[in-house]
């Protein structure tokens, strides 16, 4: 079970927190015309990588905040976390 | 009876308790702190079980986790506990053991049979054996192998036992209390780190308890008993005993199970039977110390052969002589550490070293002892059958592959002892990998990938000056990362006899002519033979030579075979074992029990139940209850004999005749509250929220980005930045997991806070023509006239002194009321409703009468809602703006949700108006078409209607917006029903919403 940092509350258990995919993936704009294209891969087209990745974390049983972790696919290891407005490196 | 194989004067057992037990059914006697192996080795009794493929008698060969024959049933009170060691279970007064793997006894077992039909159980016999022909699979190789495998028949009834978890956190946590884990664990807690120290026997101190060692002027039993008194006094230190730690997970986290009262003859109510650790330590030393290494020769499977290191265990910590004619047949100096116990204790042993001149401190003392030693000879093969009788013994040539002088001598145990190995499995387990040490022949953990270090002779270290001096130095090290309290202790001097160096030799040759088995996996009888087979069928990685021959796969994971069945396959490809590799360690190391890992979460107990403030009241009016997410509603209301479809037809129809009220608590409700909150909602629902009044609700559906509906409800705006939504009872979580995401990653500039307030209010749905008139009764202070109070209204009212929130929304397509007051208040509201309520003939409702009334409106629900409809499906494309974006938005002009015959619902009705449509009914043109018959959906929800007294159904079909007046016909393969059904509107009863509006 992972250990995760979470920015507001500190180090937690992974069972207090849900898992919400890639922390790269930019909603396209409201109201802006964009292609089927663009839009599909916004909506379904995710990266499956081996290595960092930097993915969303909800601390539900916790601050209820989203966060950023950044980990290692393969090993687990966590290198950093931020919160959700935060500048990732 | 007699002890005859108990010694009088040394031992660790409470002579003072004696202890009776049963083993198959015969009673026997042992101490106090015996184990069922010691109690049974000091009776003489040997054979305990037989084995898993042969059946061939089995004794036993260890004295701890490392066993891998005596495998035995617990049972006591009529429950059966399989698949326990009988070198772990501690005897206690009452205890009924007996043995498994055998039929109909142990002394007389049919499947032994088997040992003379080994043609038929070569490695992957799985795989091949019963292959031919099919039609025995069921009749004959089916039940045979059913009644041949396994360790035992697990209970099939409920566990009565109570299994606990535990979440702990400390600094450093130590696996095992042998000499590295006692001097680490003292080093680091005097440094002030917080300290977990785990045992799994019951006794500290591991292999100091028979060693003939002295550490700091004291024996190392009473150094190890000294250290862990102190340890025990320390506030910074939990000791554990009877405890393993079996799995190395992520993040640092071990999982412990403590056995806490296995060996107490009867359980107090309350005292759990085991616990679960779950340990995220900050840094973990790993001290499980080295198993020792069995050599390998002709029935070295027979009772009688078992380790040397256990036979000296059972004399110094139990007392008892595992035989009175000893064999030792050693490749190093451990065997005459046993021999020397032997001796000390009356009895000759005969020592076979298989090095040429070997000498050391141990050696000398051993001949000074007058102990007889053959040099450069083995063990060629054991004789007996239930028990070693004698054994045939050779000399062996210089090069290790000739045998001569071979003649039989007559002995009653062989005690081998082919070195030792590091036990790695929970560095292993850690990512750890591992490397081949060839000064010890065995694997040692190599790199950390997670926060451990391995110490003692888990780590290689053979000596105890460099077990204790290692230890002491990382317990410091380690602890000092952490506290920085830079205290160290002084590590004690230490006197131990030295040892020289082991032969690598290890596996006996067979003489000339001779085909005995040679075991290298004892638990699940692999042999030599079988290796070799699978290599000549062309297996070479191990992983799938493991697989092929199950070497290692049984419940010991292969603590005594690995490294032999990895030298064996060295030999024959030519290659030296780190070429080879070794499999994986999964964890668990030991067998843990399935109660351990569920823990207290079973039955009822397995999730949560929440129950509304009005639970009791439903409970008295014999609500029958059904489960919703994790909530219980009532379903119906029973009265008299009713059945569910009585009760729930005379509650929905007590609904359009009169007035019913039904608890609607368990609704989702979030606060939306912010200057930006109208802004956000109108993002996050379809329709339009930029101009809903103060004071109104409106009902709204919100899309999940790929267009699919996520949820429905009506949300109200109490005051201009302050909006009460509500969500369906289970998407209630997703929901608000969902706005939180929009808030605080997409639109973070938005200024708004959602929090969930479901467990704040209780909700009571007052429905029915005579609703009005009872909410003028229970407010009369409040004017609550079709004008004061329309549809979609909502207004804060006064209920005999409790403030209450009125909402006039519907879900039943009646003229309808939602009040909610404060959760605390929720019975009293209640209460007052019935009572006023009863001149208005009112009747509460459950879910079953909640679903009719909906169904026969057209009202969509989770049924529908599915997960795999758009609103144009559920015909909510009304409520879809054109002129606004919103979540999901984008997504509905996809081709696939734009097509012309895209499903819609409809409502369908049985031709015969008398058959009711079972739920997930395919609806079809013809219901004899060829296989697989082309569907045009299904039904979703079917009711009786009383409104119209016949039942009536909802469906998603193709093209269901132009199906309206078709005959067609409903199918259920799975309640075999063809039913002759119209399409009808999806509003079956009053489908212009005059009833809401009245
Ligand atoms: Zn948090």
């Amino acid at each position: 079970m992972l250990y995760i940092f979470c920015p507001h509350c500190g180090s937690r258990s992974q069972n207090e927190f849900a898992y919400g995919g890639d922390a790269t993936v930019k909603r396209p704009e409201l109201n802006k015309e964009i292609s089927d294209q663009e839009w599909n891969n916004f909506v379904y087209l995710r990266k499956s990588p081996r290595g960092k990745h930097l993915e969303l974390w909800h601390h539900i049983s916790g601050c209820r905040q989203w966060i950023k972790v950044e980990r290692d696919t393969s090993t687990h290891e966590i290198f950093k976390t931020y919160k959700a407005d935060e500048l990732t490196e | 009876m007699s002890q005859d194989f108990r010694l009088d004067n040394i031992g660790m057992v409470n002579r003072k308790k004696k202890i009776s037990f049963t083993f198959n059914g015969k009673k026997y006697f042992g101490y106090e702190g015996d184990t069922i192996a010691s109690a049974l080795i000091a009776n003489g009794v040997h054979l305990v079980g037989r084995s898993f493929k042969y059946h061939r008698p089995r004794g036993f060969f260890g004295v701890g986790v490392d066993e891998p024959y005596a495998i035995l049933q617990l049972e006591r009170n009529n429950e059966r506990d399989p698949n326990i060691r009988a070198t772990e279970q501690e005897i206690f007064e009452g205890l009924e053991v007996k043995s498994v793997n055998c039929w109909p006894s142990v002394n007389f077992d049919i499947g032994a049979i088997n040992n003379f039909l080994k043609m038929f159980f070569p490695a992957g016999f799985y795989y091949k054996t019963f292959m031919w022909p099919p039609s025995f699979w069921y009749k004959i190789y089916e039940p045979f192998i059913r009644m041949a495998a396994g360790f035992g028949e697990a209970s099939i009834k409920h566990d009565k036992e109570r299994y606990e978890h535990k979440y702990e956190y400390c600094d450093l946590l130590i696996t095992g209390s042998g000499p590295s884990g006692l001097a680490s664990a003292y080093a680091a807690a005097k440094n002030g780190a917080r300290v977990i120290l785990a045992e799994d026997k019951p006794r500290y101190g591991g292999s100091l308890l028979s060693s003939d060692v002295n550490i700091g002027n004291q024996t190392g039993a009473e150094w190890s008993e000294k250290i862990i008194t102190e340890l025990k006094s320390m506030s910074n230190v939990i000791v554990k005993n009877r405890s393993q730690v079996f799995g190395y997970y992520d993040h640092n986290m071990l999982v412990m199970s403590e056995r806490i009262s296995d060996h107490l003859p009867k359980t107090q109510k309350y005292l759990p039977k085991q616990r679960l650790w779950y340990i995220r330590a900050k840094e973990v030393l790993i001290s499980s110390g080295s198993i020792e290494r069995p050599l390998v020769f002709g029935n070295n499977d027979t009772p009688g052969v078992m380790l040397s290191s256990a036979a000296k265990e059972y004399i110094k910590v139990y007392g008892v002589l595992v035989g009175k004619k000893p064999l030792i047949f050693t490749n190093n100096d451990s065997g005459y550490e046993t021999a020397i116990e032997f001796k000390k204790n009356g009895v000759n042993p005969l020592i076979l070293d298989t090095r040429k001149e070997p000498s050391s401190d141990i050696i000398t003392e051993a001949k000074n002892l007058g102990i007889e030693i053959k040099y450069s000879y083995v063990v060629v093969a054991a004789k007996g059958y239930k028990k070693v009788k004698s054994a045939d013994i050779a000399k062996i040539s210089d090069n290790k592959k000739d045998l001569s002088n071979i003649e039989n001598i007559e002995c009653d145990c062989i005690c081998v002892s082919g070195f030792w190995t590091p036990s790695i499995h929970l560095a292993s387990q850690s990512g750890n990998k591992s490397e081949f040490n060839e000064k010890i022949d065995a694997f040692i953990p190599k790199k950390s990938k997670q926060k451990e270090n391995t110490i003692g002779s888990a780590n290689g270290k053979f000596t105890l000056e460099e077990t204790i001096n290692e230890a002491f130095n990382k317990g410091y090290e380690v602890s000092n990362k952490i506290t920085e309290n830079n205290n160290k202790v002084s590590i004690p001097t230490v006197v131990e006899k030295k040892s020289s160096e082991h032969d690598k030799f290890w596996c006996v040759p067979l003489p000339k002519g001779k085909s005995y088995k040679r075991f290298l996996d004892f638990q699940n009888d692999v042999a030599v033979t079988d290796i070799e087979l699978a290599l000549r069928e062309g297996f070479r990685s191990i992983e799938h030579v493991k697989r092929y021959t199950t070497l290692g796969m049984a419940t010991d994971q292969g603590k005594t075979s690995n490294l032999n069945g990895l030298q064996l396959v060295s030999d024959i490809e030519n290659k030296v074992v780190p070429q080879v590799g070794h499999t994986t360690f999964r964890p668990p190391y030991t067998p843990v029990s399935i109660g351990a890992i569920v823990g207290r979460e079973v039955g009822k107990h397995s999730k949560p139940t929440r129950k509304s403030p009005m639970h009791e009241w439903h409970e008295k009016n014999n609500a029958v209850f059904v489960d919703a997410g994790v909530w219980l509603r009532p379903r119906y209301y029973k009265q008299g004999n009713e059945t569910l479809f009585e009760a729930s037809k005379r509650e929905a129809k007590n609904v359009r005749k009169n007035v019913g009220v039904c608890d609607v608590t368990t609704l989702g409700k979030i606060d939306v509250k912010g200057p930006d909150a109208a802004e956000f909602l109108n993002r996050v629902y379809t329709n339009a929220w930029l101009k809903l009044p103060v004071g109104k609700a409106r009902y709204g559906v919100m899309l999940r980005e790929d267009g699919i509906v996520m949820d429905d409800g009506t949300t109200t705006r109490i005051s201009e930045n302050h909006y009460h939504m509500t969500t369906t009872t289970a998407q209630a979580a997703n929901v608000l997991s969902h706005l939180e995401y929009y808030l605080q990653l997409v639109w973070p500039e938005l200024n708004v806070n959602v929090v969930s307030t479901t467990e704040q209010w209780a909700g009571a749905a007052i429905a029915g023509p005579n609703s009005r008139a009872l909410l003028m009764k229970l407010f009369p202070n409040t004017d609550v006239s079709n004008e004061a109070l329309p549809f979609m209204g909502y207004k804060e009212a006064d209920l005999f002194g409790i403030p209450a929130k009125i909402y006039r929304i519907s879900f039943s397509g009646e003229l309808a009321y939602e009040v909610n007051v404060e959760s605390d208040y929720g019975n009293f509201m209640w209460e007052k409703i019935i009572e006023v309520g009863k001149e208005f003939q009112i009747q509460a409702y459950g879910t079953e009468a909640l679903s009719t009334l909906r169904i026969e409106m057209g009202h969509v629900a989770g049924s529908e809602l599915d997960g795999r409809t758009i609103p144009h499906d559920t015909s909510l494309e009304g409520l879809v703006s054109k002129k606004k974006d919103f979540i999901g938005k984008r997504s509905l002009s996809r081709s696939a949700f734009t097509k012309p015959d895209r499903e819609k619902i409809v409502g369908v009705v049985p031709l015969d108006k008398t058959t009711s449509i079972p739920e997930g009914s395919y609806i079809v043109k013809d219901p004899k078409a060829k296989l697989p018959n082309p569907k045009l959906g299904h039904v979703s929800a079917s009711c009786w209607s009383v409104e119209y007294d016949n039942p009536f159904s909802l469906a998603i079909i193709k093209d269901g917006k132009n199906m309206i007046g078709q005959k067609l016909f409903a199918m259920s393969p799975l309640k075999n029903k063809t039913i002759p059904v119209e399409i009808v509107s999806s509003h079956y009863v009053d489908p212009e919403g005059k009833r809401v509006r009245a």
